[in-house]
């Protein structure tokens, strides 16, 4: 959304994004997709080197794109153990819309079962 | 090969993601204007940043009493930011990466490089953070309406070329 808004305005922009796959239906302008976990969209923490190339591939979407919705794929895989980094990024906490979702699930369960032990 | 958008997430949020139906939105285009090495730079990103001390966090306990509601507010943080100067509210995502080095998704210690080397024209003043949870169902509209125009217009004000921009 923010791209669409800042484009339509005169500013070019191009987005690094963990999910690419949504840039195509929402019309991106620029999308260099990047298989990292949340959070880091560059790169590892002070990996100065990784954020370096991850932003100048950008800026090379940036100028060699020639019509909307260009999405381009870093190759480079994420360096690091697939399950540790999967844990990592995620919140310490339980975000609070999981918590409902989950509160509304189980409301909904009891009264399947409800229903059920109610039914001669 | 193209990324893998569902790899890091929770199975049960992947599968709810790949179900939906997605309706193609209009794609707006503006050329770029110039080489990138005339280019001045703005940079946004998702993560919840936030200049301590100066400014509130993002509104995380309303979050929490409304879980259906995000802050769609955004923050300023300015090109001669320090590391110790940055906070980060975001309640989806694990900040201590951030709070170690912004650069992992607002790069603006790495793009005052690029300013120094001349591979870019140089850097806005002003940078921008949001806050990349927006309801559920999500809900834009305060971004399209309001707040992405002001974050435009204060780019244009500041001479910005192009954007990078890095949700989290």
């Amino acid at each position: 959304m923010l791209a669409r808004v800042i484009e339509a305005a005169g500013i070019s922009t191009v987005l690094v994004s963990m999910m690419p796959y949504w840039s195509e239906p929402f019309g991106v302008p620029r999308t260099l997709g990047v298989e990292f976990p949340f959070v880091h969209p560059l790169g590892h923490a002070g990996d100065r080197q990784e954020q370096m190339k991850v932003i100048r591939e950008a800026l090379r979407v940036l100028r060699d794109a020639r019509e909307p919705r260009t999405v381009e794929h870093l190759p480079d895989k994420w360096s690091g153990d697939h399950e540790e980094w999967y844990r990592r990024w995620q919140p310490p906490e339980l975000p609070p819309i999981i918590a409902w979702l989950r509160e509304q699930q189980r409301k909904q369960a009891e009264e399947r079962r409800e229903g059920e032990g109610s039914k001669p | 090969m193209p990324v893998d958008s569902f790899m890091w997430l929770p199975r049960s949020l992947a599968a709810m993601y790949q179900g939906l139906t997605l309706e193609k939105e209009e794609a707006p285009w503006t050329f770029l204007a110039k080489p990138i090495e005339q280019c001045r730079f703005a940079l946004l990103t998702t993560a919840g940043l936030y200049l301590k001390g100066q400014d509130p966090p993002f509104d995380l306990e309303r979050e929490r009493r409304e879980p259906l509601w995000g802050d769609p507010t955004y923050r300023i943080i300015t090109r001669n930011v320090r590391q110790e100067d940055i906070g980060a509210a975001h309640l989806h995502v694990n900040t201590e990466d951030l709070l170690q080095d912004m650069n992992t998704a607002l790069p603006i210690q790495r793009f005052l490089e690029l300013e120094e080397a001349g591979e870019i024209g140089s850097l806005a003043p002003s940078h921008y953070s949001f806050m990349g949870f927006q309801g559920f169902p999500a809900n834009t509209a305060p971004w399209r309406d309001q707040y992405g125009p002001e974050v435009a217009r204060r780019m244009k004000d500041e001479g910005v070329d192009a954007a990078l921009l890095t949700p989290v």
